[in-house]
């Protein structure tokens, strides 16, 4: 064939740096805090739900269920966010269930997304959402967090409300919006919503709401969906993970929460790409989920437990990371923390004028030559942007104590061959 | 359609012989995997996205003995959420505005949605009955070479292949596979083949991978399905398999799209594999076993449409069988709407007679309604329907309903 085989839609797309970090890890890594997943257990509950279910003789759960989701895991998701936004959901209309929140952001994009619509990626960002956008054809329009101060050691990086309100144009069909952040941590306020369901409002914009951390958030902040914002509940479509919920991001179980005028569109990209998701996680996601409702708010509530546990975590990987000297940015939330890792920088010699940002080479070099992985801060910018912050590294802290402790090791006795002569 | 269908036939009170759902249990030990591997804590996780390690493994295994070539796990195969998700992965990939893609009619009602949401022209050509005598079978209905070849030309980018053939049940011969393969090398088309029915072949029938012709393996990508093979509908695993300077695209929009399959799933698929892989010379093994339990069901399943009346066309392969309907001559006068035949014959059957199958023009182009109107799909995978109707027995709840239907005709 004299022209390429592969679409044109795949322009631009194929890099993924996932599929490299993965893969370096899986080599030379001993101590994992690179790609986001626990290494802990799902809760108890979770898995005896899961071996219930298998041992029955319920051999439904081995066929197709419904096609928009399994009837109880929808109810249950319609009456938990029903509740949590303030309104009345129809389980069959205003949820649809997906292969995991990263099938419910395809649908959207190529739902709403066409050729000359503009959706505005706020970063840094979970690296999808760029060639997601250009996949459906759109252009991705780029505003970033920054830093307050230039000694911030928290996550509190803001949007310039001027530059955010010079993103949105005519042709600016949707933003993207994932609170809590990942990576950064930040939990945006409701002040910071607010303006962002304004201009939303005002040039009839739709929100993709990434919001598959909501139940880890710290310091006793508040996680506000802005769905729930005055004006957003009709122009925005909420995306959750039950990998992230009840830590089993092997499941590949998310949902979509929204008005019926912009699911009925998912559902149509839904059964033109996947059509059914598996039935038997479903299934037991949905009891894990009747169990929490039961006991929301309550002390024994696994969305209780989870974020105060993975505190002590945060507390514990910040205090490593401050003893060895790169310096933490306290994340409000999600399970990762971004780390400046200037002072580390004479092990990894800068290469002027290199393709690669100093942070990727510079991961790449600490997980071959000390076995510790992490995911440079620059795969979460665009390309142009990718040297703007390039002294950050992130780490996933959803780990056990022994992990933890690994980690601490390596770092301590890096620390010791720098200042050892 | 299918949705629509499906919504009627949720209904416990009517007897589904409609969709493709098995009602037969998976094999004992294909349970059992899931159940050891549900108690393993590191398998909740994410996995390898392109496939689980031993689940990819265990694919390239079983299809190098299959296809009698070496495939490579990690370049040669992407797993996927059913077949399914292997026919959007595939056409995503490789077809776009501007091309033109063969459509074999009747067809798996998702291949026309999905060219056309690629941006790409389906072009459709029908399977012809030659044979219009009593002892239909699902090997009289054949493409017309000459027909065939017209419809390729520069801008036809590929030809979707279905064998074994749903709804039809056809096996398509060598000699067949043939005529598409020449056509395919002739005019550099890629061939995209559906094979998830590939264990599911009668006797007397071979399965044969157009991906084994000569000229073929550069050229094509052929799709499998866990649910298919195990009955395990609702896993919903498949893959792609074919050669790396292709399967990479794929690749590519898996990685945009889903990124991983669920692990447990794919463990323990592996893991059933290895078990079947070990006994492929073995008569016991599932790829076979399966296939010798559903002939009987599929004879019976033909005797009963006989005795009311229908024309069945006994399938060479798959678990679906159409069946000739004009000849009961029903009244449907009552039945709304401006739709064809088999349509208004089927809501008629769900209303009247409690017994949901699907209309055969549901399978087909804007054109060639006419031709297909007059056949309904029906669904042999279902153990209790016809286990209840074979011991004629009126005991059973609902039973009642089904012996009632059949009792009409007689």
């Amino acid at each position: 064939m004299s022209r390429p085989v592969q679409a044109r839609r795949l322009e631009g797309v194929d890099k993924n740096i996932w599929v490299e970090f993965v893969k370096l890890a899986a080599t030379y890594s001993t101590v994992n805090l690179g790609q986001g997943f626990p290494d802990f257990p799902p809760p108890d509950f979770l898995k005896e739900a899961f071996t219930r279910a298998l041992s029955g003789e319920k051999h439904m759960l081995h066929q197709y269920t419904r096609a928009f989701g399994h009837p109880p895991l929808v109810k249950i998701l319609a009456q938990l966010f029903g509740k949590l936004l303030g309104r009345e959901l129809d389980p069959m209309t205003n949820v649809m269930v997906t292969v995991g929140a990263y099938q419910a952001l395809f649908c959207c994009f190529q739902a709403f997304v066409d050729e000359g619509d503009e959706v505005i990626i706020i970063e840094p960002f979970f690296d999808c959402y760029e060639p997601m956008v250009k996949m459906a054809g759109g252009t991705p329009v780029f505003i970033p967090l920054r830093p307050q101060s230039v000694e911030a050691a928290n996550a509190d990086w803001q949007l310039d409300p001027a530059e955010l309100a010079s993103k949105f144009s005519e042709r600016t069909k949707a933003i993207v919006l994932n609170s809590p952040n990942n990576p950064l941590g930040k939990v945006f306020s409701r002040e910071e919503l607010e303006l962002i369901a304004d201009l939303c409002v005002k040039h009839d914009a739709l929100c993709i709401s990434d919001e598959v951390y909501e139940w880890l958030v710290y310091d006793g902040k508040e996680h506000v969906r802005i769905a729930s914002l005055r004006g957003m509940w009709d122009r925005t479509v909420s995306i959750g993970s039950a990998g992230k919920t009840f830590s089993v991001t092997g499941w590949k179980v998310g949902w979509t929460v929204g008005p019926n005028r912009l699911l009925q569109h998912l559902r149509t990209m839904h059964q033109n790409s996947v059509y059914h998701c598996a039935t038997a996680a479903q299934e037991v996601v949905a009891q894990g989920f009747q169990r929490e409702f039961e006991r929301y708010g309550k002390p024994d509530s696994y969305f209780v437990q989870l974020p105060k546990e993975m505190q002590q975590k945060r507390d514990q990987l910040v205090q490593s990371l401050v003893a060895v000297g790169m310096k933490p940015i306290i994340p409000e939330g999600t399970y990762f923390l971004v780390a400046d890792i200037s002072e580390f920088k004479s092990d990894v010699p800068d290469v002027p004028n290199s393709d690669e940002p100093y942070d990727s080479r510079f991961a790449k070099w600490m997980v071959k030559n000390k076995g510790l992985a992490a995911i440079p801060l620059s795969a979460f910018y665009c390309g142009p942007h990718k040297n703007n912050y390039n002294s950050f590294i992130r780490f996933c802290f959803a780990k056990e104590e022994a992990t933890l402790k690994a980690a601490d090791d390596i770092l301590q006795k890096w620390k010791l061959e720098k200042t050892t002569p | 359609f299918r949705v629509e269908f499906t919504k009627v036939a949720a209904d416990p009170s009517i007897v589904n012989l409609g969709q493709g759902l098995p009602d037969i249990s998976p094999p004992s030990y294909v349970k059992e995997e899931l159940a050891n591997v549900a108690a393993v804590d590191r398998l909740n996780q994410y996995t390898r996205g392109f496939g689980h390690p031993s689940l990819v493994k265990a694919l390239s295994q079983v299809y190098e003995r299959v296809c009698g070539r070496k495939i490579d796990p990690l370049t040669d195969i992407l797993v996927t959420v059913g077949g399914y998700g292997s026919l959007f992965s595939t056409i995503q990939a490789l077809i776009e505005e501007g091309d033109e893609v063969i459509i074999i009619e009747p067809f798996y009602d998702c291949y026309e949605p999905m060219v056309k949401m690629a941006g790409a022209k389906p072009v459709f050509i029908p399977l012809r009955n030659k044979n219009d005598g009593n002892c239909a079978s699902s090997a009289d209905w054949v493409l017309d070479p000459g027909e065939l070849a017209k419809k390729f030309n520069s801008k036809t980018k590929a030809i979707i292949l279905n064998t074994p053939h749903n709804p039809i049940g056809k096996v398509f011969t060598r000699e067949e596979l043939q005529v598409i393969a020449d056509l395919c090398i002739k005019h550099d088309t890629l061939c995209i083949s559906d094979e998830v029915y590939e264990w599911l072949v009668y006797k007397g029938k071979k399965h044969i991978k157009i991906a084994t012709l000569p000229g073929m393996w550069e050229r094509t990508i052929t799709i499998g399905s866990a649910g298919k093979t195990y009955s395990v509908t609702g896993w919903k695993l498949g893959w792609s398999i074919g050669p790396q300077n292709l399967i990479k695209h794929l690749q590519v929009v898996h990685q945009n799209t889903l990124y991983t399959c669920p692990t447990p799933l794919q463990e323990a698929l592996a893991r059933a594999f290895w078990i079947d892989y070990k006994r492929m010379d073995d008569p016991d093994c599932y790829f076979y076993s399966l296939s010798r339990e559903l002939e009987s069901k599929r004879d019976r399943m033909a005797q009963l449409l006989r005795e009311v009346g229908l024309k069945p066309v006994i399938p060479d392969g798959g678990y679906f069988m159409i069946a000739d309907v004009s000849t009961l001559n029903v009244d449907l006068s009552d039945v709304d709407g401006n739709q064809p035949y088999d349509y208004k014959f089927v809501k008629w059957m769900i209303k009247s007679k409690k017994l949901s199958a699907i209309p055969l023009s549901a399978f087909c182009g804007p054109e060639t309604k006419g031709q297909f109107e007059k056949y309904i799909r029906f669904c042999f995978i279902k153990v209790n329907v016809l286990e209840t109707i074979n011991m004629g027995s009126m005991v059973k709840k609902g039973s009642c309903q089904k012996t009632t239907w059949w009792l009409v005709f007689f």
